[in-house]
């Protein structure tokens, strides 16, 4: 009998006593192509997976019990670490939930400054999905070229508000920031430049036979699995919804931009990677538009509401009132109003909801994440079963899965 | 004597809250003044029994009995078109009334409209699973089951999912402490070394901002650096600070502030 709770290597993945030919393999948790931390138990006959079980926990560190035991503002920096591979999206949820929960109404600035950091965010997340998964599939190239342009972007953040991962850039009630001078310049210079990178990869991969091997008829969800499992964003698109909630429940200025929702009715890795592609391409658009708002806008960056903001520094350093006001927000916490609300972005993973119970006090009673990666780590049950070995990287790398939004 | 700490409820409380304080309220209003939701509620009162119905911040929630949870949300998928059940999970109000409340959170793509679904149960009671109308309910309950202890009924797999399958307690109760309780203390150090290394090893420190200002084996003490181990608590030795560049060191030359060279411009 062997013992698994001393550090003795103990073999699970092989069953002796056993007369079919399945073989139980343990992809991760320690797989350079799992993307983080997931364990996929899988029953093999042959190359062939009869059975998958996906085993999450190992990045949990509890964020819906430390939010309980945070105020408001505190818990801002802990949604850096959900989907660590674009913050400002995660920021921007929270957010959005506790403004709806107060009822707050942001400055013009501040939304478009927002609208930009949630664009280059959504840049930033696509072009490192679209390096890892190649990465996976072997094309290293592509895995360069695509770093190089998230490098940019990663600076443009710095440039923003000095951190490169986790931002931190959203503040309840507006952005903490006004954009330095040249990040107009900058992210224009980047943009002119990202439609010949993008058909830099799409050369290097919309015809290579070994990617359209890999990537076309692997994983194909159909439209009702992925309504089923909750998919949300290109996952969910790609199998035939249209369904983007930047369209269809508009947040901040996504009703004055023009950009269209690209969806495929394939369901396939290919029709994914062909949306992440064209999502690039809408993303620069918007961003563009957004480029030009930023123009003779107030210069206000902060919701004005004395009892959940502090007032404009100048305010704090020079009135008694908002320095005490400042006081208490800071060693107390705000105190939203007794209520619930459910407030749902798209991510660049998909649909991020922010469920929050509060009961009038500093900490809120219940903090529920909606991270859209649990579920699109959870259709891996139903998918993988009749793909082979190989298939489970693609189908990995497609899923788009971060594991600090899977755990939380 | 030591005031009493209620053990029913440890999460943070506010250390001061003002006598005179009433927590304003997010407004309800009646689910008449939508038409849509009106219709999905009326469909609802056809066949079950809505104990409240209100809308908040545009967002129908529907009160029901906790038996009622597999048909209304069959009702609503089948009849109403809520295509999708895009959260469910509870909340914990045992501390107050003894009940968990469980929430499902609903869309419909067709409509643009998102409903609630509310229901309690007491600690005892268990719930029907949901996971034959919507497989996201499979892991949503997995969960709600390891960090609630709630029984889910007719459930495939109904193990943990985040936590260890032997995990003991239930880490999203409001009894169970931040930092984790005693069983949470010991479980690696059984888990990886055995019961009869806890008095070598002792308990793992699972409160992030402890610093032990004597602890030698954790905590390196900058600029006043003492061997690894040693015994400081009747006070340390004086540290002369010796730097290793001060005699120069190999392949690295001297920092010359003169010469060095700050990069304006990154030519983006």
């Amino acid at each position: 009998m062997q013992q698994s709770n001393r550090l003795r290597p103990f073999f699970e993945n092989i069953t002796f006593d056993r007369d079919d030919n399945e073989l139980i393999l343990n992809f991760g948790p320690q797989h350079p192509s799992a993307h983080g931390q997931l364990r996929l138990m899988l029953h093999l006959q042959q190359e062939q997976i009869t059975k998958a079980h996906p085993d999450i926990g190992y990045l949990h560190r509890g964020m819906e019990k430390m939010a309980e035991n945070m105020i408001y503002n505190e818990f801002m920096p802990t949604t850096d670490r959900m989907d660590y591979i674009a913050s400002s999206s995660n920021n921007y949820g929270f957010a959005l939930a506790v403004e709806r929960l107060i009822g707050l109404e942001v400055p013009r600035r501040a939304k478009v400054i927002r609208m930009m950091l949630l664009e280059t965010n959504r840049l930033m997340s696509h072009l490192f999905w679209l390096a890892t998964t190649a990465l996976d599939i072997g094309a290293m190239t592509v895995f360069l070229f695509a770093f190089r342009e998230r490098e940019y972007l990663m600076d443009l953040i710095e440039d923003y508000c000095g951190a490169r991962l986790t931002h931190a850039a959203v503040r309840i009630g507006g952005v903490p920031l006004d954009l330095p001078d040249n990040f107009i310049p900058d992210l224009r210079k980047f943009l002119d430049k990202l439609p010949e990178n993008i058909k830099d990869y799409e050369d290097l991969l919309d015809t290579n036979r070994i990617w359209k091997m890999r990537m076309e008829n692997v994983g194909v969800i159909s439209k009702e699995m992925a309504l089923s499992w909750g998919c949300s964003g290109i996952m969910l698109r790609a199998s035939g919804v249209e369904w983007d909630i930047r369209k269809e429940e508009p947040y901040e200025l996504y009703d004055e931009v023009e950009f269209n929702v690209p969806v495929s009715d394939k369901g396939d890795n290919y029709a994914r990677y062909k949306l992440y592609m064209a999502e690039m391409r809408e993303s620069a658009k918007i961003l563009y538009q957004v480029l030009d708002m930023y123009e003779g806008t107030e210069p206000a960056l902060m919701a004005h509401a004395p009892q959940y903001i502090s007032a404009p520094k100048i305010d704090i350093m020079t009135q008694n009132y908002s320095l005490m006001q400042h006081f208490v927000l800071v060693t107390q916490g705000m105190r939203p109003p007794v209520g619930e609300v459910y407030a749902a972005t798209e991510s660049p993973k998909g649909e991020l909801g922010f469920y929050i119970n509060s009961q009038g006090g500093a900490y809120p009673y219940r903090l529920k994440l909606r991270a859209p990666s649990f579920w699109h780590t959870g259709i891996l049950t139903d998918l993988l079963p009749g793909h082979y070995i190989p298939d489970v990287v693609s189908i990995i790398g497609t899923t788009n899965i971060v594991f600090g939004e899977v755990d939380r | 004597m030591r005031a009493y700490t209620p053990k029913d409820d440890v999460q943070k409380k506010p250390y001061y809250t003002d006598r005179y304080w009433v927590a304003p309220q997010v407004a309800k209003s009646d689910v008449s003044e939508d038409a849509v939701f009106a219709a999905d509620l009326e469909m609802l009162k056809g066949y079950f029994d809505v104990l409240d119905a209100y809308i908040q911040k545009d967002q129908m929630v529907v009160v029901i009995h906790a038996k009622d949870n597999f048909g209304v949300i069959e009702l609503l998928k089948n009849v109403c078109d809520y295509n999708q059940l895009s959260e469910l999970s509870a909340i914990d109000w045992l501390a107050t009334e003894g009940k968990f409340e469980i929430f499902y959170q609903m869309l419909s793509m067709s409509k643009r409209k998102r409903l609630r679904i509310k229901c309690k149960i007491s600690e005892k009671e268990s719930i029907q699973s949901v996971e034959k109308l919507f497989r996201s309910a499979d892991w949503s309950e997995r969960e709600m089951y390891d960090m609630f202890g709630i029984v889910i009924n007719n459930h495939p797999y109904m193990r943990r999912i985040l936590m260890p399958d032997d995990w003991e307690g239930f880490p999203l109760r409001k009894t169970y402490p931040l930092q984790g309780d005693e069983f949470a203390q010991w479980y690696e150090v059984d888990k990886i070394f055995g019961k009869e290394a806890r008095e070598i090893i002792g308990p793992e420190i699972r409160d992030s901002a402890r610093v032990d200002r004597y602890d030698t084996e954790r905590f390196a003490r900058l600029g006043h650096e003492v061997p690894r181990g040693a015994d400081i608590s009747q006070g340390e030795p004086d540290t002369p600070l010796v730097y290793q560049e001060a005699e120069g060191v190999f392949m690295i030359e001297k920092f010359d502030a003169e010469k060095s060279v700050v990069i304006s411009d990154r030519d983006r």
